[in-house]
């Protein structure tokens, strides 16, 4: 993939996220929508290595993640649309989205719960001789789950063939990382004592995200067993909702503008510049809103589903 | 003489695990202590010699992430078999049982299943107490989407056991530690692919219709036996599936006798018997002659001294107290088992 595509894909995300965002007060998206704004970065970098098989498992805040993946953005908006047409026909909303034709497993909304099955996802792959890995996406939060530790042991233990992504955003909800954890000591240090091999990035540079995850991904194809890469990133907005937060003050002013100075797009901008690439962004964002004012159209005008024998549905 | 091949509850267990594991060569089992030079009660014998490490393996003292595991990998495609050797520690992983197993075939709209079956083992006596002998089993009949299959008699655990592992649902598989050593003729086992509803009919009688699930079948059986003796006829029927139950033998028998005890190895107050009495009544309202009796563990956890424990557990002698309550007859004299806090001469400890 090309800087220009590369670029594309980011500000992708993030108009999807936006349109997201402008059309939330119509109430017509009525689930917990916890938007990736400031960190698609990640999303895009981790995918950038990874093939159409290999697997992946998120957690509340997947739009990112599952949209760098492949997944089917018409279906992601239908679904929060509550709509049949939706990924998950409407069952499970923004904070479940599964899309297997991009192997985008599933996403699940309470911290730490997807770590677990991620690995028992990359264990069925080492059972079964696959050639694929599983990327377990989660935040800082989620490092301080019982989960995690024992997810990652487990899969050191296995050399099991998964990506662990820490995407470090500092906050769970409002709460700080200083009232979390100790003060200096990294989410890859806890890593790299459970044995797994670490690396630490800045996950607003796109570029930089690629380089590591490629280290990362590499290595576990090769069978060195599973890896852990920490992701210093920012969400622009608040933990879950479209506006801005910022007036509640949880966040030092300094810190935040610090943050938005380094948005992924813009670093991703400035690559391009140094790079003199040229880039005809009002026609790049004419063909998003093309696609993004599709998606909304065909989540409208899809249908609610209706509740039809619900309790036979809860075997399979 | 033909000898007779005899067989114990923890061995069809075994056979199960093994015919079930030979069946689908992408089956997983694991559990800590599956390949211990115990096997788990003798039920996880040489699963993985013939299977291998790779299939069948120890695991680290992770309950909640291990659930976790094998739900992921049985989404993933593989059947999963996951082993504890009690309940109790199970408890550890129910943000993964709830929240994942259960849901997810409904969540994401029956796009995947899960095929795992959670063996949990319920101790009981010898002091194990407050935490290594409960039985919880109505927290998980109570979530959708969980099978919960609660076994009782050897002829039919294997078929139980491996029709849950065929399944493709999430299954808890509850096995009472009292029952490992029951034996019976091994030509009398059920075959495994006949259709099983979760409730027969073991015995036929008038006077009562005896409901009972796990470690009580056996005390319901031997209640029967006393009762007999003073001419009250029982239907026992076993209940082996709690989440779902087939109503049409049990209302049938209920519409008969017009009296129910239901008996079960669980606290008596919110329990499955709880909804089993109140299903029972909703729908026998008319025949029934008087209200529906349960039969299970006081409010109270187990305690863990022998002297504290004597009247903790109801048993056959309870059963038939209650049923000639039902009948207004004088109580016969009760002749209680000795020591009360082991299943029989065989078990001498630890737990």
């Amino acid at each position: 993939m090309n800087l220009t595509q590369l670029y594309m894909q980011l500000k992708r995300i993030r108009m999807v996220e936006e349109a997201i965002a402008d059309r939330y007060s119509e109430q017509k998206m009525r689930c917990p929508t916890h938007l990736s704004i400031g960190q698609e970065a990640v999303a895009v970098g981790v995918s950038a290595n990874l093939t159409k098989e290999d697997a992946v498992y998120s957690s509340h805040r997947a739009h990112a993640h599952y949209l760098a993946k492949g997944g089917c953005l018409n279906k992601l908006i239908a679904e929060l649309y509550g709509k049949s047409s939706g990924c998950t026909g409407g069952y499970g909303g923004s904070m479940h989205l599964s899309d297997l034709n991009v192997s985008f497993i599933a996403s699940t909304a309470i911290v730490g719960n997807s770590i677990p099955l991620a690995v028992g996802h990359g264990l069925h792959q080492y059972t079964s001789n696959s050639r694929n890995l599983t990327v377990s996406y989660f935040g800082d939060g989620a490092i301080e789950e019982g989960a995690f530790y024992e997810s990652a042991n487990f899969a050191v233990v296995k050399q099991l063939p998964v990506l662990f992504v820490c995407e470090n955003n500092q906050y769970s909800v409002y709460s700080t990382l200083a009232c979390r954890q100790p003060n200096k000591r990294k989410a890859s240090d806890i890593a790299a004592a459970i044995g797994l091999t670490t690396l630490e990035v800045d996950g607003n540079d796109l570029l930089a995200v690629i380089d590591i995850c490629k280290q990362a991904t590499d290595s576990i194809r090769a069978g060195d067993g599973p890896f852990f890469i920490e992701c210093h990133t920012y969400r622009h907005r608040e933990h879950c909702g479209p506006n801005y937060d910022d007036d509640l003050g949880y966040r030092e002013p300094a810190e935040v503008e610090k943050w938005l100075k380094r948005d992924p797009l813009l670093v991703m901008k400035s690559m391009l510049e140094q790079h003199e690439i040229s880039l005809d962004e009002t026609f790049l964002e004419q063909q998003i809103r093309k696609e993004i004012n599709f998606a909304f159209n065909h989540a409208e005008a899809s249908s609610y589903p209706i509740p039809n024998n619900e309790e036979s549905k809860i075997y399979g | 003489m033909v000898s007779q091949a005899i067989t114990t509850f923890a061995e069809q267990i075994n056979l199960a695990q093994h015919a079930a594991m030979q069946n689908d060569s992408e089956m997983l089992a694991f559990g800590l202590g599956i390949d211990d030079p115990k096997a788990i009660f003798n039920t996880t014998q040489k699963l993985a010699e013939t299977f291998g490490p790779k299939r069948v393996f120890d695991m680290p003292t992770s309950e909640n992430a291990m659930t976790g595991v094998g739900i992921g990998a049985a989404i993933a495609g593989s059947r999963v078999l996951m082993t504890h050797q009690r309940f109790d520690f199970f408890l550890l992983a129910m943000d993964q049982l709830v929240n994942n197993a259960a849901k997810w075939h409904y969540m994401f709209n029956g796009q995947m299943t899960v095929p795992i079956t959670i063996r949990l083992i319920v101790g009981r006596g010898w002091g194990q107490g407050p935490t290594h002998a409960q039985n919880l089993q109505s927290w998980f009949a109570h979530v959708p989407g969980l099978k919960v299959v609660v076994p009782s008699r050897t002829e039919h655990v294997g078929r139980l056991l491996y029709q849950s592992l065929m399944d493709r649902n999430p299954t808890i598989f509850i096995e009472h530690r009292w029952l490992h050593n029951q034996n019976v003729d091994a030509t009398k086992c059920d075959p495994y692919d006949m259709f099983d509803n979760g409730a027969q009919l073991l015995k036929e009688g008038q006077g009562v219709t005896l409901i009972a699930s796990s470690y009580m079948v056996p005390e319901a059986l031997h209640a029967a036996q006393k009762l007999a003796a003073i001419n009250i006829s029982c239907d026992i029927i076993e209940l082996t599936r709690l989440d779902r139950i087939d109503w049409s033998l049990l209302t049938s028998s209920v519409n008969k006798t017009g009296r129910v005890i239901i008996c079960e190895t669980a606290r008596k107050a919110y329990s499955c018997s709880a909804e089993i009495a109140a299903s029972l009544t909703e729908l026998c309202f008319s025949k029934l002659k008087l209200p529906p009796i349960r039969i299970g563990l006081p409010d109270y956890p187990e305690p863990t001294s022998f002297g504290l424990t004597k009247d903790y557990y109801p048993s056959a002698d309870t059963i038939v107290s209650e049923v000639i309550k039902l009948f207004s007859q004088p109580q016969p004299a009760v002749t209680p088992r000795t020591p009360h806090d082991v299943p029989g001469e065989w078990f001498k400890g630890p737990f």
